[in-house]
């Protein structure tokens, strides 16, 4: 799979909506992600920040809308969709490593059964891809056994060896014990050097900042605000941005109660949507 | 009254020598009873009813270590058929296709509901219904199938449970990566299943090890006969209970190295979960 020539788009996303019952949660994205580029999705809980990413490998599956990944058109269900998934690494909040798998055999089972490489092959691309994230010594150590920074980085490893040319992170570092997540954010921010896309979800704002091309605020369902990480970051123009920035950088200096409003306005008509129409599927609501 | 509130400080155990009280008078409970069990018995009669040394003997030489392999190739067989079997009815409870999720729960529920002697009754009478009907490997292909049938009903449930209970993100994990469904549940679902249903189904093979002793009903000849079949014959014909004793002491020798075999497995997987 390679780019289409017109463009030079890895991702474009047309008028994006996805339901869960009535809980309107994307309401009508539009993004495109470039060769290269790094791209920050930012926002407070519940503002289908993370739906937006697990629509893009359908692991939701959009109510309407176009999802093109590297020209192929991921909502047509009739498209290929695991040949589309091997392209795009996907890195989890929880990690989701196979427990009942050594470090390496997590990076060479998708590389075996998928992509149909040697055993050898496999493992030589696999203890590559370890080392990169630092843990060549801890190849035969089991999931149980590593911490969380280290299991996410082993998660990390798994995707990369696959050799996909976009990479997904889910809040990557929000499920790690703080002095960990330092290890994780430097493996990503090398990976950024090495020119991999990356659609990034995080709570991270030095991350963004530092690391990031362009950076997306979402909140309710919207892109309320996209730029640069200066422009957005820096001197956010829209007062949902500001105030939100104002809470996660200087979370000592708010007034306590002021986001109860803005909260209970955003959530109560979605549990209330909920509690009318009880999801089937129980991983329908990611960000819970 | 003065006296009932001087009374207490006096009387009162601390809790340390209350519960040393308490285990002493279990003690003693314990001895009289054994004391008493040992004086009224009849030792010598119980000695010659149930482990008459001339028995155990003839018993080992009359056919044991054959009964004994029946047994045991009885239930391994029905085993794997019920695993099998078993795994396919768990998938089709979980499928997406109606049908299979219907004739699933139907098939659990009708084998699980029946008692297995009336399907094994059932199976011995079926060239009734099936004329010429041949199960090959007569006559260990009747005893594995009919116990196996049962066998799956209960596993199918368990199996079931296990692969529920394997976290979503598992599958999400799989399936982003590019597996395809089918790839996904042999090699990452079913694997972290059957660890998870280790226990309970350590438990079915137990029942299955002792429930093959109800197939005696499909009509077995002398050289097929398993432990139990084979005890009881032996003790009618000398009106002694020693050969059923040595028989049963067989169950044991089956059930208790594969619970320790199946502990040790169980720590050795602990560290892969």
């Amino acid at each position: 799979m390679s780019a289409p020539a017109s463009t030079a788009h890895v991702v474009e996303v047309t008028d994006l909506h996805k339901s869960f019952g009535d809980n309107h949660v994307l309401r009508g994205l539009n993004a495109t992600i470039s060769q290269g580029e790094v791209v920050c999705v930012i926002g407070p809980s519940g503002s289908g920040k993370s739906t937006f990413l697990r629509c893009i490998n359908l692991l939701e599956q959009p109510s309407s809308g176009s999802i093109k990944v590297g020209g192929d058109e991921v909502t047509d269900p009739d498209c290929d969709i695991d040949g589309i998934r091997r392209n795009m690494g996907m890195v989890f909040q929880q990690f989701n490593l196979f427990p009942h798998l050594s470090a390496l055999d997590n990076c060479t089972i998708a590389q075996t059964t998928v992509l149909k490489r040697s055993k050898d092959e496999a493992r030589a691309t696999a203890r590559e891809n370890l080392e990169k994230v630092g843990l060549s010594e801890k190849a035969d150590a089991f999931p149980a056994q590593l911490s969380g920074g280290q299991q996410q980085r082993v998660a990390i490893a798994r995707a990369l060896s696959m050799d996909p040319k976009l990479m997904l992170f889910d809040e990557p570092t929000s499920a790690l014990d703080p002095e960990l997540v330092g290890d994780v954010l430097s493996v990503m921010r090398r990976l950024a050097t090495e020119g991999m896309t990356m659609f990034v979800v995080t709570h991270e704002m030095a991350f963004a900042r530092d690391v990031a091309d362009r950076v997306i605020f979402m909140d309710g369902g919207y892109i309320v605000e996209e730029g640069s990480p200066d422009q957005v970051i820096g001197d956010p123009k829209e007062e949902r941005t500001k105030t939100f920035l104002q809470r996660v950088l200087d979370p000592t200096h708010v007034d306590p109660g002021a986001e109860d409003a803005a909260y209970s306005k955003r959530h109560i008509a979605e549990a209330t949507a909920r509690s009318a129409t009880p999801p089937l599927d129980p991983t329908a609501f990611p960000e819970r | 009254m003065s006296t009932t509130a001087e009374a207490p400080p006096k009387k009162k155990l601390s809790p340390r020598k209350r519960a040393q009280r308490i285990r002493w008078a279990q003690y003693a409970i314990l001895a009289a009873i054994a004391v008493v069990v040992a004086f009224a018995a009849d030792w010598g009669q119980i000695q010659h009813v149930f482990f008459r040394s001339d028995m155990v003997k003839a018993t080992f030489t009359e056919g044991l270590p054959n009964a004994f392999k029946n047994t045991l190739v009885y239930t391994a067989g029905a085993f794997i058929i019920g695993l099998l079997l078993g795994t396919v009815l768990a998938l089709m409870r979980l499928s997406s296709v109606g049908p299979y999720r219907w004739i699933a729960s139907i098939w659990i529920e009708f084998f699980r509901g029946l008692p297995a002697i009336v399907v094994f009754i059932a199976f011995g009478l079926l060239p009734l219904a099936f004329a010429g009907l041949v199960i090959p490997f007569d006559p260990y292909g009747t005893v594995w199938v009919a116990l196996g049938l049962v066998a799956s009903a209960y596993m199918a449930e368990t199996i079931r449970a296990g692969i529920q209970a394997v976290p979503p993100g598992q599958i999400e994990a799989a399936r982003s990566l590019g597996m395809p469904a089918g790839a996904a549940t042999r090699k990452i679902i079913l694997p972290q299943a059957f660890r998870i249903i280790t226990p309970p189904l350590t438990n079915e093979v137990i029942l299955l090890v002792k429930d093959s002793s109800l197939v005696y009903v499909l009509g077995l000849s002398g050289s097929a006969y398993e432990l139990t079949k084979y005890g009881r014959g032996l003790a009618n014909t000398n009106a002694n209970l020693t050969p059923l004793v040595v028989a049963g002491f067989c169950y044991l020798l089956i059930t208790l190295p594969l619970s320790i075999l199946v502990r040790r497995m169980e720590a050795r997987q602990k560290k892969e979960r």
